[in-house]
């Protein structure tokens, strides 16, 4: 495509020097209908490949699955916290990452739970794990009665496309989820 | 290691008792996973900060354990509920054993 673009281009520069008054008129409207399609097909493309990755996202194939395989140590350290438990995923914890980060290396993330945060409950510990780096675990913040708001952001380490799990230790000793998939193209953790 | 710069603190211009604002701290620190190696192909020893809290004339008002996942010069936000004037002391601890304290005042208005 952009073979074509340049080769136009090219054409249009030797077009100019030429004298007569019609000539210069056409070549340009012709010129920008082949830049207009090609930007039309380029756009098409992003969508259909931003399409494809959103597909893989939220329940693709199978294969997507496996590309995210969640490692032992990660398992070990996720069954530490929880024992026989399982987490209540039930939407009050809000995991943010960008879906696409561009580099691994450092991945801005927050972390909110929804929470009165009083005496009577309130979230003692947010833990981040990652499913995908060598150490799974990433950092446990822990609030206290000055917190006010069950939030934390910082900046965290993604050695390669994977889930990034945050989990939420209540004070009634209950555990909530939530869970983002992030697909990294430079990954970080000194590889 | 080297001295470290120092940390930057980021609280509200002013607060008023009972507002929930957001604090902000960043420190510099290469935050070495131990997964490197260098070279020769001699694994990097980890060096990270492992540690970090934010306490509040004297009261613990959030804390930190981080990992190797966290990125190099640590950048941390959280939530604080203001009880009245006072001051805040931010504390990192590092592998080596390093301790870096800041001490910051908050304006009530």
């Amino acid at each position: 495509m952009q073979s074509t673009g340049a080769a136009r281009r090219s054409e249009r520069a030797t077009s100019v020097p030429d004298n007569s008054a019609n000539t210069p008129k056409i070549r340009v409207a012709s010129h920008i209908a082949t830049r207009r399609d090609v930007l039309c097909s380029a756009a098409a493309a992003a969508a259909f490949l931003g399409g494809l990755s959103q597909f893989q996202m939220f329940g693709g194939p199978a294969g997507a699955a496996d590309q995210h395989a969640r490692s032992p140590a990660f398992e070990l350290a996720y069954r530490r916290l929880l024992g026989d438990a399982e987490p209540l995923a039930d939407g009050t914890v809000t995991l943010e990452l960008p879906d696409i980060p561009e580099n691994g290396n450092t991945v801005p993330f927050r972390i909110e739970v929804s929470s009165p945060m009083t005496a009577e409950s309130s979230i003692k510990t947010v833990y981040l794990l990652s499913t995908g780096n060598p150490q799974p675990m990433v950092g446990a913040f822990h609030f206290t009665a000055l917190s006010g708001r069950a939030a934390v952001a910082g900046r965290m380490r993604l050695a390669r496309s994977q889930d990034v799990v945050a989990l939420a230790e209540r004070s009634d000793g209950k555990f909530l989820v939530a869970m983002r998939q992030v697909d990294v193209t430079i990954g970080g953790c000194g590889n | 290691m080297t001295a470290p710069a120092k940390p930057r603190i980021k609280l509200p211009e002013q607060a008023k008792t009972g507002d929930v604002v957001e604090i902000k701290a960043l420190i510099q620190h290469v935050m070495e996973t131990g997964n490197r190696k260098d070279p020769d192909g001699k694994p990097i020893p980890r060096s990270i900060i492992h540690t970090f809290r934010a306490t509040f004339e004297g009261a613990l008002v959030f804390s930190a354990d981080w990992g190797s996942g966290i990125s190099a010069n640590p950048y941390i936000a959280f939530y604080f509920k203001v009880p009245g004037p006072g001051a805040f002391e931010f504390t990192w601890i590092d592998d080596t054993g390093l301790t870096v304290t800041e001490k910051t005042p908050l304006v009530i208005s």
